[in-house]
C-alpha cells in the first residue's frame, strides 16, 4: 500500500492534519489510520459543552466538534481505515493490522503522528491499600456513562482535579450519584478554573487541595477511601487522617502522551512534555515525521489541538512536494523561570509563514507576574498577568520579522511582582 | 446421594493443581473444590515467578529437595505446557566484603542441594553481565539453572491438563468441614456434600485451618506479606538476571528481575499480615522495596511504575514443607506451608504426592493420558505471515482490543470460551495479559467486560473484577434505564 502522508490516529489533531494536509496541496493522497471504530478521538465521549469556542465562536459537544471536520473529509483526497492499529512507524513506512487486511505496510513520503494520550493508572500513582471493584481513571468512567450507559459507582471519591475529573463529578452528580469530594495532592488544582467553577462549585462539591487518598479499603469492591492532608513536601500529615465511606474511587491525575510508536523509532522526547521535540513546522528530529495534539504535549483546549495540528498537516504536505532538504539554522526556544516546557523547542525561521507561536505552561501557580520573551536577550515580550497556573496553557506570539536577526536564542520566562 | 469421588483435593493454586495433573494419568474421580471464583487467585498469582536454582534451603529439606527436582522437571514441563519461561540464571550479590564468606556458604549449600554449573563472579565479571548493578559490588554467586516463568500460565495450564484429562473443578465452593466416615470423608461446602477416600489439602494461606478439621497435631501459619513494584515494558534489559540480595534469617531479600513478558520486578518485602486474604499494598512497603533495590543496583527507573501489588507466604511455624499423610488422620494428606519456593517446587510436589496418593488407592495408570496442552494463541508472538493468516481464517485476530500489550478480541474471546475459562476481568487478565499493560486497563476493560458479557451470556453489569460481590458498575444511568 502506498500514500503520500500516513496520519497515525483519527482524533481532532489528526483530523486537522489530514485536512490541512490535503487542502495545502490537493495532488497529495492523505491516509488516516485509527484503531477506533470511528474517528474523533477522545472527543466521541466529551458529551458536554464547550469545545469551539475559539474556532467556531460557539459552544459545542465533543461529537459535534469531531463532526464539523469529519464533514469536510468528503471532497478532499483523503481515505481512512478505521479498527487499524498502527504498530510500527519508521521513516518513510508504517506497519499496522486490520482483521481485513492483516498485517500490513503502508510506504509514504511523511508521517503525521496524532496519537493522543492516555490517563495515568492507579498503579503509577503508588496508591497503597487493597485492589477491589471500584476504582476507574475518570475517563474510563466517562466512557462507561456517556458511551455505555452504564453507572461505574454511587458514592464516589475523586482523586485529582484534572478536567475530566471535574468534568466526572458533575456528570456523575447528574446521573444521581453522591460525588462526596475531589482531592487534590498539589496546593492548586491542575484544571481550568471555568471547569471549577461549572462541575464543582455549582454542585457543592468540596475541592480538598493538599489532600491525597492513603488508603482504599474493601476486599471485592471499594468499600472505603482514607485521605489526609499533605504538608509542603507531599506528605502526608499525622492526625489529618479522615476516612469517607464510599463505593467508587475515580483518578483524574494527569496524562501521559501515547509515544510508544516514538520512542520506538527514535524520535527525540522532551522529558518536560513527555512528547517528542519540535521545531516551527511541528517536525520531529527525524525529518519528515511530525507530531501534534495531545501525542506531543496535553492540551486542555481542543481548539488550540486543531490549530496547531492544521499547522502540522501543512508543513507535512510541503515536505512532500519540497525536494531539498531543510537547512537554515536553528534558534532554540530556551525555558527561564518558572517556565515548565515550551512547544515548539526550537525554530528555523525560514519554515515560518508569518508569526511563531509559543505555547508553554508554568511550573507552579504565580501571582502579579510578567511573561517575560528575550530575543538574544533583548526583551521582546512583557506582559503582565494576574495568575498563572500549571493547569491552564499560555501563549506568546513573536513575529517573524523579530526573528530574523536572531543569532542566539530565544528565553521565555516569568518574572514575579 | 451425596457426589462420590476416590480424591478430593482443596485448593486449585499451583500446588493442588500440579497434583491434580500428575492424579489425571491415574484411573481414578479427581475433583478440586477451590473457595475463589477463578485457578490462581491465592498465593500462586502474586508471587516473584522465579524457578530458584536450589542452593538456598537446608540440605535434606523437603525445601531444597522438591527445589531442585522442581527447577529440573521444569523445562520439559514447560515445553509440554506451552508455559513462557526463560532460564536466564542469578545472581546473589555481596556488596560488602566482610560478607563474603556468606556468598561462599551459598556456593557450598548449593553443592550439597545438587545444584549445578554455579560459579562465584569477581566484581569486573558481575558488572559486565550487569552494568546498573551496584558500584559496592564484590562478587555474586551465579546460578545458570535459576530462571523466571509466568505464574499465572504455569497454574492455569498445569489446571487445563488435568481437567482434559478428566479433572474435575469447583470453583466459588469453600470447604467449610470435613468429616471422616467409614469410606474416607464427608466434605461440607455450604449446602454441597462431596464424598470421597482421600482428601488432599494444597489450601494455602488456609492449609492449617484445613488440617486442623481433621487432626490433633494442631498446625499454625503466619501469613507473610511480600509487596512488589512493577515497571513498564520500557525498562526491559535493566537487568538480564535474577539479582537477589545475600540472604538473612528473614528469607531471600529483595530481589531485581525482569519478568518473562520484559517488564522489570522489585521486591518482595516480609511482613507479617493480620488478614490470610487481604493483602494490602502499604506506602511503608513500597518504600522498603525501594531502599532494597538500590542497595543492588544503581538508577531504577522508577518513574516507569505501572504498578504494585503483594502476595502472601503461607509460612507454618516450623518452616518447612509439610507434603505427608496425616499420622492421626489417615487418608488424609497435607501440603501445608508451601511458601518459597514452592512455585518452582510444584511439579516435584506433584509428582511426590501423587506417588504417595497413588500407593495409598494402589491406582493403575490409565491406557491414554494427554501430558501436553496448548496456551492460548498469541498473535503477536506470530511471525507477520502467520498472523495475517490467522486474522484471515479468523478476523477478531485483527481486532486489537488491549492496545498496551496488543491483545485481540480473538485471545479474550479464547480466554473466555476455553475450559476452565475466564469469568471475570481478572481472570482474562491472568490468561490474556489485557489491562496487564501501562494502562492498566483503563481503556480495555470497558470492551473486555462486552466480550465477557456477550460469550457467557451474562448481563453487562454482572460482570466482576474477581468474582463475589467485585461488580464493575452499579447499573444503567438514567437514560437507559
Ligand atoms: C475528558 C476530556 C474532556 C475534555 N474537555 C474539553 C473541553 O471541554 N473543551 C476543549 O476544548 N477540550 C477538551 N478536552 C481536550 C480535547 O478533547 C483533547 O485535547 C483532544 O481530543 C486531543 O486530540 P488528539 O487528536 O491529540 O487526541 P485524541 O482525541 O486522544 O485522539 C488520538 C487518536 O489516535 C488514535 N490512536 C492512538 N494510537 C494509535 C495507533 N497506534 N494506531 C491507530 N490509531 C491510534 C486513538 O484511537 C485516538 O482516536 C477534553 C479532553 C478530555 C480527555
Ligand atoms: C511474596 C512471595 C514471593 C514468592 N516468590 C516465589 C518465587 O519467586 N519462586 C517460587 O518458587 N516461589 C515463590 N513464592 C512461593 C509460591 O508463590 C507459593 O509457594 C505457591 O504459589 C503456593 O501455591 P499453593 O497452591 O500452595 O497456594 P495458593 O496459590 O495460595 O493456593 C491455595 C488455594 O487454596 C484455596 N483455598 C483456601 N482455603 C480453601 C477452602 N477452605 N476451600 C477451598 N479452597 C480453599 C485458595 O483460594 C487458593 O486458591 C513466593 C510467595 C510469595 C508470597
Amino acid at each position: 500500500m502506498r500514500a503520500d502522508i500516513v496520519i497515525v490516529g483519527g482524533g481532532p489533531a489528526g483530523l486537522a492534519a489530514a485536512i490541512a494536509a490535503a487542502k495545502e496541496n490537493r495532488n497529495l493522497d492523505v491516509l488516516i489510520l485509527e484503531r477506533d471504530s470511528e474517528l474523533g478521538g477522545i472527543l466521541n465521549q466529551c458529551i458536554h459543552n464547550g469545545f469551539g469556542l475559539h474556532t467556531f465562536n460557539e459552544e459545542l459537544t465533543g461529537p459535534e466538534y469531531a463532526d464539523r471536520f469529519e464533514q469536510q473529509l468528503d471532497g478532499l483526497n483523503i481515505r481512512y481505515m478505521l479498527n487499524t492499529m498502527v504498530l510500527n512507524v519508521a521513516s518513510g513506512s508504517v506497519t499496522a493490522v486490520n482483521s481485513s487486511e492483516g498485517v500490513f505496510n503502508v510506504e509514504c513520503s511523511a508521517i503525521v503522528l496524532c496519537m493522543g494520550c492516555r490517563e495515568r493508572p492507579r498503579g503509577a500513582l503508588n496508591i497503597p491499600g487493597l485492589r477491589p471493584a471500584g476504582v476507574f481513571t475518570a475517563g474510563t468512567a466517562q466512557r462507561l456513562v456517556n458511551i455505555e450507559g452504564y453507572m461505574p459507582g454511587k458514592e464516589v471519591v475523586i482523586l485529582g482535579s484534572g478536567d475530566i475529573g471535574l468534568i466526572m463529578a458533575r456528570r456523575m452528580t447528574l446521573e444521581g450519584a453522591k460525588v462526596k469530594a475531589v482531592c487534590e495532592l498539589m496546593p492548586y488544582s491542575g484544571g481550568l478554573k471555568r471547569n471549577i467553577v461549572q462541575c464543582l462549585d455549582d454542585f457543592d462539591i468540596p475541592l480538598l487541595l493538599s489532600h491525597t487518598v492513603i488508603d482504599i479499603k474493601g476486599k471485592e469492591r471499594v468499600t472505603s477511601v482514607v485521605i489526609a492532608e499533605v504538608d509542603e513536601s507531599l506528605k502526608p500529615i499525622p492526625g489529618s487522617e479522615q476516612e469517607i465511606p464510599c463505593d467508587t474511587l475515580l483518578l483524574s491525575c494527569g496524562l501521559i502522551p501515547e509515544n510508544e510508536l516514538s520512542r520506538a523509532c527514535d524520535v527525540k522526547i522532551n522529558p518536560a512534555t513527555n512528547g517528542p521535540v519540535v521545531n516551527e513546522s511541528f517536525e520531529t528530529s527525524i525529518p519528515g515525521i511530525f507530531a501534534c495534539g495531545n501525542v506531543l504535549h496535553v492540551h486542555d483546549l481542543v481548539d488550540y489541538v486543531s490549530e496547531e495540528s492544521a499547522r502540522a498537516g501543512r508543513s507535512a504536505a510541503r515536505y512532500v512536494a519540497s525536494s531539498k532538504p531543510n537547512s537554515g539554522s536553528e534558534i532554540q526556544i530556551k525555558t527561564g523561570n518558572g517556565v515548565r516546557y515550551t512547544v515548539p523547542s526550537f525554530v528555523r525561521v525560514e519554515g515560518l509563514d508569518s508569526d511563531l507561536t509559543i505555547r508553554f505552561r508554568s511550573g507552579n501557580v504565580y501571582k502579579n507576574l510578567y511573561i517575560d520573551v528575550l530575543i538574544d536577550g533583548n526583551q521582546k515580550i512583557h506582559r503582565r498577568k494576574q495568575i498563572i497556573t500549571p493547569g491552564e496553557m499560555e501563549q506568546v506570539i513573536l513575529k517573524k520579522d523579530d526573528l530574523s536577526d536572531c543569532t542566539g536564542e530565544i528565553l521565555v520566562q516569568i518574572t514575579e511582582g | 446421594m451425596n457426589e462420590q469421588y476416590d480424591i478430593i483435593i482443596i485448593g486449585a493454586g499451583v500446588t493442588g493443581s500440579a497434583i491434580a495433573r500428575e492424579l489425571s494419568c491415574f484411573d481414578c474421580k479427581v475433583l478440586v473444590l477451590e473457595k475463589d471464583e477463578d485457578l490462581c487467585c491465592g498465593t500462586s498469582k502474586a508471587n516473584s515467578g522465579i524457578v530458584h536454582a536450589g542452593y538456598d534451603a537446608k540440605p535434606g529439606t523437603f525445601k531444597a529437595r522438591m527445589n531442585l527436582r522442581g527447577n529440573q522437571m521444569m523445562p520439559s514441563l514447560c515445553e509440554e505446557l506451552d508455559i513462557p519461561f526463560k532460564q536466564i540464571g542469578s545472581l546473589v550479590v555481596c556488596t560488602d566484603e566482610s560478607q563474603r564468606s556468606g556468598i561462599t556458604e551459598l556456593f557450598e549449600r548449593g553443592i550439597s542441594n545438587g545444584v549445578p554449573d554455579m560459579k562465584i563472579l569477581e566484581a569486573d565479571e558481575v558488572r559486565e553481565l550487569e552494568p546498573n548493578i551496584s558500584d559496592d559490588v564484590v562478587c555474586a554467586l551465579y546460578a545458570p539453572t535459576a530462571g523466571i516463568i509466568c505464574p499465572f500460565r504455569l497454574n492455569i495450564a498445569l489446571a487445563e491438563c488435568a481437567n482434559q484429562n478428566g479433572v474435575e473443578f469447583r470453583f466459588d465452593c469453600p470447604v467449610t468441614s470435613i468429616e471422616s466416615s467409614a469410606s474416607g470423608f464427608i466434605v461440607h461446602s455450604y449446602d454441597s456434600v462431596f464424598e470421597c477416600s482421600v482428601v488432599v489439602n494444597c489450601a494455602g494461606c488456609h492449609a492449617d485451618e484445613i488440617h486442623n478439621m481433621v487432626s490433633g497435631n494442631k498446625l499454625h501459619i503466619t501469613p507473610r506479606r511480600g509487596d512488589y513494584i512493577l515497571l513498564d515494558r520500557s525498562c526491559e534489559g535493566f537487568v538480564n538476571h535474577v539479582i537477589f540480595p545475600q540472604p538473612t534469617k528473614l528469607g531471600k531479600g529483595i530481589l531485581v528481575t525482569p519478568t518473562v513478558h520484559g517488564n522489570i520486578l522489585a521486591g518482595p518485602t516480609a511482613i507479617d499480615n493480620d488478614s490470610r486474604d487481604e493483602a494490602p499494598l502499604t506506602s511503608e512497603g513500597i518504600a522498603k522495596v525501594l531502599e532494597g533495590t538500590a542497595k543492588n543496583v544503581k538508577g531504577l527507573p522508577v518513574k516507569q511504575v505501572i504498578t504494585g501489588f503483594s502476595g502472601l507466604r503461607a509460612h507454618e511455624d516450623g518452616g518447612e514443607f509439610i507434603l505427608e499423610e496425616v499420622s492421626d488422620c489417615p487418608g488424609f494428606f497435607d501440603c501445608v506451608g508451601i511458601e518459597s519456593p514452592g512455585l518452582t517446587a510444584c511439579p516435584a510436589i506433584g509428582e511426590y504426592m501423587a506417588r504417595l496418593i497413588a500407593d495409598k488407592l494402589s491406582l493403575s495408570l490409565k491406557a491414554f493420558w494427554n501430558s501436553e496442552c496448548k496456551d492460548i494463541v498469541k498473535p503477536f508472538e506470530l511471525s507477520d505471515e502467520e498472523r495475517s493468516a490467522l486474522i484471515s481464517s479468523h478476523p477478531e485476530y485483527g481486532k486489537i482490543i488491549c492496545r498496551c500489550e496488543t491483545i485481540t478480541e480473538g485471545e479474550i474471546i479464547d480466554a473466555v470460551k476455553r475450559p476452565l475459562g475466564a469469568r471475570s476481568l481478572d481472570g482474562v487478565k491472568r490468561r490474556t495479559r489485557a489491562g496487564m499493560g501501562r494502562c492498566q486497563g483503563g481503556f480495555c476493560s470497558p470492551r473486555v467486560m462486552e466480550i465477557i458479557s456477550r460469550e457467557l451470556g451474562v448481563p453487562l453489569d454482572t460482570v466482576t473484577k474477581n468474582g463475589g460481590s467485585s461488580k464493575i458498575l452499579t447499573g444503567r444511568t438514567k437514560d437507559e434505564s
